[in-house]
């Protein structure tokens, strides 16, 4: 009996490697997401064009400005004549934000008085404005702090003294890479499975496994083993990519990094089976895949914060596989999450689980004939 | 006799293969042109060029003078081309079908009516008007595809495989309107797999591997054959007859047919005497009329193609097993696909199921090696039901379908390791018995390649082998041998004999009404019932009558169809 159960597991991972197909399937588009997100999905804001509306001329506003012309973020300043051609360059999108600094500026800070400034903002791309507004707000600070000292003045008595744990630099690759082990190994797991039976089916082979002495259970165990292995091996790949390439720290335990591997495949595995059973096309199988990936995707956490969500959705996302390896990934690459902590986020996956597996076995039963 | 399509040096190659290779021929109006050869032959690749969907490598087509390159519009109007699979729209009435062809032909608005009507009425669909096209049988789509295809009066009419799952009823039918279609000055191309059509063609261009074998009327051809086929009659075994028949230098053939075994002499040579081929002491040797498949298979008998040696090896298996259906039942829903069969099977027997798409042949065969669970009655393998999941009868069962359920990214050798493990074979065992499929089957040259790949005779063989490398008592086949030629089929049934001279019992559905002669018994299944199961001389016998002194098995067929339709009216 375990003789037929390893026949199958062969012939499953043959079929997956030989077939030109499904081999491009593993490796092509996991490594092109892999760069793809990586560079692109960042949250870091550099490169921000800015417009200045200087009515001012005074020696305060010059002074203002070249804080900003030194900031790195700020790489390009352009000089506006009047409201009208600010106005405009907001509107093409020239520029991400605009700095409006006013006749009186440099009056009201000689006179040792408080001199507000304006910042038009491009709403229509609300999180990078913000990212911009809050560098703005830096400079600007900085630049108060030492206006109040040159006056001899006492600084302001409370001031933020800012230290960011774990991501210390704010990298966001850092955050994403290790996102990427779940989400990567999670989209080749579930496709890997959800195909399997769909194949045999078009094939005529499926039947040819029925009438053969294989009992159903041994069928599903002859399809989860090989996609575990496949899901462990392009995790690990993904893993050392994102050591050896992207040089983003791995300080948690290996062994417990693989445990939670091992529980997420285990539950998205059962999802694909689930939709292997009901589907009698590869083509039916896919479109089954991507009407799950698209949004547990957006349901993970991954793109947007679960805290952002209304409460009701928040707890929908506990039946998620993916958000819990999110947390495990994040908590085990950048601080050495402790077994029993990463087990809060391993149990709910085994019990998904142990809902998917049982419930694919049955559906399969089910859809035999 | 005007020509109608002048085909001059054509190839046609896709990839590495190449599916036609220097064709020439001519297609007359008014005449039906038979293109007969086995799947993969180049039929269809054929047929599309005519109709100007691919374009020749090499070579020229023209129809009605327009090349087929060139001048693909005035082609167009000139053809009417039925695709294999029925180019219709299936979730379309039968009306819409019609006036959908009308429009994409040009058919002039106030022409339509008349047109549908003599139409309808010609394909014999008066009063189908408003079924969804989807919803009829294999026969009527055939009829309504050919209906559409004659939209626009045609000089040419191309059919690819109309009679495939057609019944025999139906595709008496479909030659009937084609032969009046003849009569009326159109040229019909007629491809088709079955010999038998190919004798019923004015001319035929016979096929094989891309390459023209013959072009020309197959009564000529056929009667080459005259006096040197011989029916042996009144033996007890005729499978050992078969054996030492074939075992003779001058018999070219010996097929079973029915009780006997029909023979096919070398040029000139003495019919055998009865007493050589067997020791029953009533048996008679008498001549028979030639067939054109004696014409054919003498033809591919001089391709280099290798034809394998007769099966020498022996069944672990052979005890042979009891297969009984009591009151075997299945519905889909409203639908009554299975109603009611009866039938027990003895230890050894050869049994035939035969019927046409949707009959409920399938259905009935699934039930009966478990991959469907019966809605009434029972279906018990060695006395064991299979539907309620028996692992251990399962491993008694060899199965074969029609796709051959090969790994086509696998090789040989690998879907071969892949069946032994399954069924068990582990160690030395599972050696041995893959050693001995691959000397069997002939497949040493072969191993390393992907079973995709594979000649379709070397698929069947594959398929053959990974179905019985474990030594079942029984097997399961269904529709073995649809689109291979008869060398491959007569190769397939070599086997299937041998071993069932082992004892081992066969089960299988055809729809090759010769095929169903190579049977001890034959059941006809006809909407969901069987309406006969005797062995294939006493079904003939059952409907001799003055008009038909000697009725072949479509004949039987036909009447017992008839019977059983006036039966369910009345």
């Amino acid at each position: 009996m375990p003789g037929r159960i390893l026949a199958l597991i062969i012939k499953e991972m043959l079929a997956v490697w030989r077939d030109r197909k499904s081999r491009f399937v593993l490796i092509v588009p996991p490594l092109i997401q892999l760069v793809v997100f990586s560079y692109a999905a960042t949250y870091d804001v550099t490169h921000v064009t800015m417009a200045v509306l200087n009515e001012d001329g005074g020696l305060a506003g010059r002074e203002l400005l070249a804080r900003f012309e030194g900031a790195p973020a700020f790489d390009r300043i352009v000089r506006v004549a009047d409201e009208k051609q600010m106005a405009a360059a907001i509107d093409s999108r020239a520029v991400m934000l605009a700095l409006r600094l006013p006749q009186d500026f440099s009056r009201r800070i000689e006179a040792g008085g408080s001199a507000p400034v304006q910042v038009i903002l491009d709403g229509r791309r609300s999180n990078t404005a913000q990212i911009a507004m809050g560098y703005a707000n830096v400079i600007i600070t900085a630049h108060n702090h030492e206006l109040t000292a040159a006056r001899g003045l006492t600084a302001a008595p409370g001031a933020l003294a800012v230290r960011v744990w774990f991501n210390p630099n704010l990298d966001s690759l850092w955050v994403v890479v290790p996102g990427l082990v779940g989400i990567l190994t999670q989209v080749v797991a579930l496709v890997v499975t959800a195909l399997s039976v769909a194949r045999e089916r078009e094939l005529g082979t499926f039947e040819q496994l029925l009438v053969t002495p294989l009992r159903p259970w041994e069928i599903l165990l002859g399809k989860t083993a090989p996609a575990l292995l496949i899901g462990l091996i392009e995790g690990s790949i993904i893993l050392m990519a994102a050591q050896l390439w992207f040089q983003v720290p791995f300080i948690g335990s290996i062994p417990l990094l693989y445990g939670a591997l091992v529980a997420f495949l285990l539950s998205i595995i059962g999802v694909g089976l689930f939709i292997s059973a009901v589907s009698s096309t590869q083509q039916q199988a896919i479109l089954g895949a991507f009407f799950f990936l698209v949004p547990t995707m957006t349901l993970s956490g991954f793109a947007t914060p679960v805290e952002n969500m209304p409460d009701w959705l928040q707890v929908a996302t506990l039946a998620n596989p993916i958000r819990h390896i999110l947390t495990l990934m994040h908590g085990l690459f950048l601080k050495d999450l402790p077994a029993a902590q990463a087990w809060d986020s391993i149990w709910p996956m085994l019990a998904i689980a142990a809902v998917t597996l049982p419930g694919a076995a049955w559906l399969f039963r089910k859809r035999l004939y | 006799m005007d020509t109608l399509s002048v085909i001059r040096g054509v190839t046609k190659r896709f990839g590495e293969t190449t599916a036609l290779d220097d064709v020439s021929a001519t297609i007359a109006a008014g005449r039906i042109t038979g293109l007969v050869g086995a799947d993969g032959a180049g039929k269809t690749t054929l047929v599309r060029l005519l109709a100007g969907l691919l374009l020749p490598d090499h070579g020229q087509i023209t129809v009605c003078g327009h090349d087929s390159v060139t001048a693909t519009d005035g082609l167009h109007a000139a053809i009417g081309y039925m695709p294999q699979r029925f180019g219709l729209y299936e979730d379309l009435s039968v009306a819409e079908n019609l006036s959908l062809y009308a429009e994409l032909r040009g058919l002039a608005p106030s022409s339509h009516r008349a047109t549908f009507e003599h139409l309808l009425d010609f394909s014999g669909l008066t009063g189908f008007e408003t079924r969804l096209a989807g919803r009829l049988s294999g026969g009527m789509k055939q009829k309504l595809g050919l209906a559409c295809a004659l939209i626009a009066t045609p000089r040419l009419l191309l059919l690819d495989e109309p009679s495939v799952g057609v019944d025999p009823v139906s595709r008496r039918e479909l030659w009937r309107m084609v032969h009046g279609l003849a009569e009326d000055g159109v040229g019909v191309l007629w491809s088709t797999a079955y010999l038998d059509e190919a004798e019923r063609c004015h001319s035929v261009l016979l096929l094989d591997q891309g390459r023209l074998l013959r072009d020309g009327d197959p009564a000529a051809m056929t009667r080459h054959f005259e006096g040197r086929s011989f029916v042996v009659r009144g033996m007890t075994d005729k499978r050992a007859t078969q054996s030492a028949a074939r075992a003779r230098a001058d018999v070219t053939d010996a097929l079973i047919q029915g009780a006997g075994v029909r023979l096919v002499m070398v040029e000139n040579a003495a019919p055998p005497l009865a007493s050589t081929l067997t020791d029953s002491p009533g048996a008679t040797v008498k001549p028979a009329p030639p067939r054109f498949e004696d014409a054919f298979v003498a033809l591919l008998e001089h391709r280099d193609a290798a034809i394998p040696p007769l099966p020498t090896w022996r069944p672990r298996g052979g005890g042979g097993i009891t297969v009984e259906a009591r009151g075997l039942t299945r519905r889909f829903g409203d639908f009554v696909a299975v109603d009611r069969v009866d039938f027990t099977m003895a230890a050894g027997e050869i049994l035939g199921l035969l019927g046409p798409n949707g009959a409920g042949k399938s259905t009935t065969f699934r039930m009966l090696c478990g991959l469907l669970p019966p809605s009434a009655g029972e279906a018990r393998t060695a006395g064991i039901d299979l539907a309620r999941a028996a692992p251990e009868a399962r491993q008694r069962l060899g199965y074969m379908s029609q796709k051959f359920s090969l790994y086509p990214d696998l090789s040989v050798r690998q879907n071969l390791n892949f069946f032994a493990g399954v069924y068990g074979l582990a160690g030395p065992r599972r050696r041995d018995a893959i050693a001995r499929m691959i000397e069997v089957f002939g497949l040493g040259r072969m191993v390393d390649r992907n079973a995709g790949g594979l000649p379709l005779g070397f698929k069947q063989r594959l398929a053959l082998a990974a179905a019985i490398m474990h030594g079942p008592d029984i097997l399961f086949l269904d529709e073995p041998t649809s689109g291979v030629d008869p060398l491959v089929r007569r190769e397939f049934w070599g086997h299937i004999n041998a071993m069932a001279a082992e004892g081992v019992s066969v089960l299988v559905t055809t729809h090759f009404l010769d095929e169903a002669e190579y049977c001890d018994r034959i059941g006809i299944i006809h909407r969901g019932r069987m309406i006969a199961l005797d062995a294939p001389d006493a079904i003939k016998a059952g409907i001799r009558s003055a008009t038909l002194p000697d009725p072949s098995l479509e004949d039987a067929f036909v009447a017992l169809v008839e019977r059983a339709d006036r039966r369910r009216e009345s």
